[in-house]
């Protein structure tokens, strides 16, 4: 038996904000992979629970007649792989996505709850962030739009307060349409792993020009990270191997890597710079550019 | 912390009382359903699978109130009347259990994999990320992978001879 203090079931998200609202201590649980996981070790901040596990509204994968793309924060790994809006649209989420756990695990964890742990390598991460995804949070006063990269502030800490919820990931038009974008995950095993490094990245071009490049990473800091000064150095770079060139050695100056039991900082900076050029490769491919 | 809920277990309606701190496994396994097996119970090991709705899910990392209104399948639901399921007996066939400690949870993942991949071409590889939640520490997993083979085999072959007899569910 977990031990708990309290627990309330929410149906609503207003329903929610006001059971958060009453006890500070709260934290929701949606999927419970993660916290599940913490209360079996007996974690103290986890005792006080709002459930939203069956909050419909936090569920939904919409797209509104403007493009934009709302996904619901409770949405689960496998509906991000199966909703058509998202294999359709921004294929490099359900790419994300298809990295995590296993089947089962996928079935169970939500983005919402892999954004909010605030964990360095969530595997969703790195493809929202060269999404320019928007983070919505609905709290007892009013509604907060906040970047992706803002809402991170710091291993395991996020931009939530203890009485918001996160309703959806906000993905607007212009983020999308016309790029490319891929993600890869290195790690030890195929599945249920941790990344070593993950890598998204995302480019626009103009004739044979790039006019915009994002990249981002996993595991490569204490939160997951844009790469600024790089994309800042690629905007109007001639698409070629002097491009790839550039990024290799541009990359580890937006990045913050450091040594752990799962990999040496020198072995992860030499895993950024390889991603770096070939996950670039492969999105500059999607978009008829060759360098591979 | 008590709450009623009610739910299906293996095709059978059940009012059960749990406690909202206990887990699925749990409940199962203190309602006679013991093949339900706790290995890691962190959502590692895969051991724990039963059938959400259809969907495999880890029975450790699910609460037991989330069930209500939900149907769950487990391994012994799956043979009806005596008879294996056609995942069970493939299993048997290819000699795909050792110890058996993970076999039941393999059972409902792959039971899950085969309802899911009937009548479509699924490569080895996709068979084995679709059991990529589920540790076996005996069998190395090759005969494992022979018996899902066999299944999907045998399922089209059925299609063909007898057109499509999928149950819905």
């Amino acid at each position: 038996m977990f031990d708990l203090n309290s627990y309330h079931k929410a149906n609503t998200v207003e329903e929610a904000i006001a059971l958060l609202s009453q006890n500070p201590k709260a934290i929701p649980i949606a999927g419970g992979t993660d916290v599940l996981v913490r209360l079996h070790q007996r974690h103290p901040d986890y005792r006080h629970l709002v459930d939203i596990h069956d909050v419909a509204e936090l569920k939904e994968i919409v797209m509104t007649p403007d493009g934009t793309i709302m996904v619901g924060s409770g949405a689960t790994f496998t509906s991000l792989m199966e909703s058509r809006i998202i294999t359709d649209n921004i294929p490099v989420l359900s790419e994300g996505a298809s990295w995590v756990g296993g089947p089962q695990v996928r079935n169970m964890a939500t983005v919402g709850g892999n954004i909010c742990n605030g964990v360095p390598s969530a595997d969703s991460a790195a493809p929202l962030l060269v999404l320019n995804a928007v983070v919505v949070l609905k709290g007892p006063q009013d509604e907060r739009h906040v970047p992706l990269h803002e809402f991170y502030q710091g291993p395991g800490r996020v931009d939530r307060q203890p009485a918001e919820i996160m309703t959806a990931l906000r993905i607007a038009p212009e983020d999308y349409r016309r790029w490319s974008a891929r993600y890869y995950k290195y790690a030890m095993r195929d599945a249920m792993d941790i990344a070593t490094i993950g890598c998204a990245a995302a480019c626009t071009l103009k004739g044979d020009s790039v006019s915009a490049l994002r990249l981002a990473f996993t595991v490569a800091g204490p939160t997951p990270l844009r790469c600024w000064k790089t994309e800042e150095k690629a905007r109007g770079a001639v698409a070629d191997q002097s491009l790839l060139q550039l990024v290799r050695d541009s990359v580890l100056e937006d990045l913050r890597p450091r040594d752990s039991w799962r990999a040496p900082k020198a072995f992860r900076e030499h895993i950024i710079k390889t991603l770096a050029e070939r996950v670039l490769q492969k999105a500059l491919n999607q978009c008829g550019v060759s360098l591979l | 912390m008590i709450r009623n809920i009610s739910c299906k277990i293996n095709g059978k309606s059940v009012t059960l009382v749990v406690d909202v701190r206990q887990s699925l496994i749990e409940v199962l396994r203190e309602n006679g359903y013991t093949s339900v097996k706790e290995g890691c119970n962190a959502g590692e090991c895969g051991a724990c699978t039963v059938l959400v709705d259809d969907v495999p899910l880890d029975s450790c990392l699910y609460l037991a109130v989330w069930v209500d209104g939900r149907s769950i399948r487990t391994a012994e639901g799956e043979t009806k009347e005596g008879k294996l399921s056609a995942v069970q007996q493939a299993y048997l066939d290819k000699g795909a259990v050792q110890c058996g400690f993970c076999t039941p949870g393999l059972i409902m993942a792959s039971t899950a994999f085969v309802e899911q991949h009937r009548g479509g071409k699924v490569s080895r590889e996709e068979i084995r990320k679709g059991h990529a939640g589920n540790l076996c520490r005996c069998t190395g997993y090759e005969d494992i992978i022979r018996a899902v083979e066999q299944c999907l085999e045998d399922a089209e072959e059925k299609d063909r001879d007898e057109g499509p007899v999928c149950e819905s569910r």
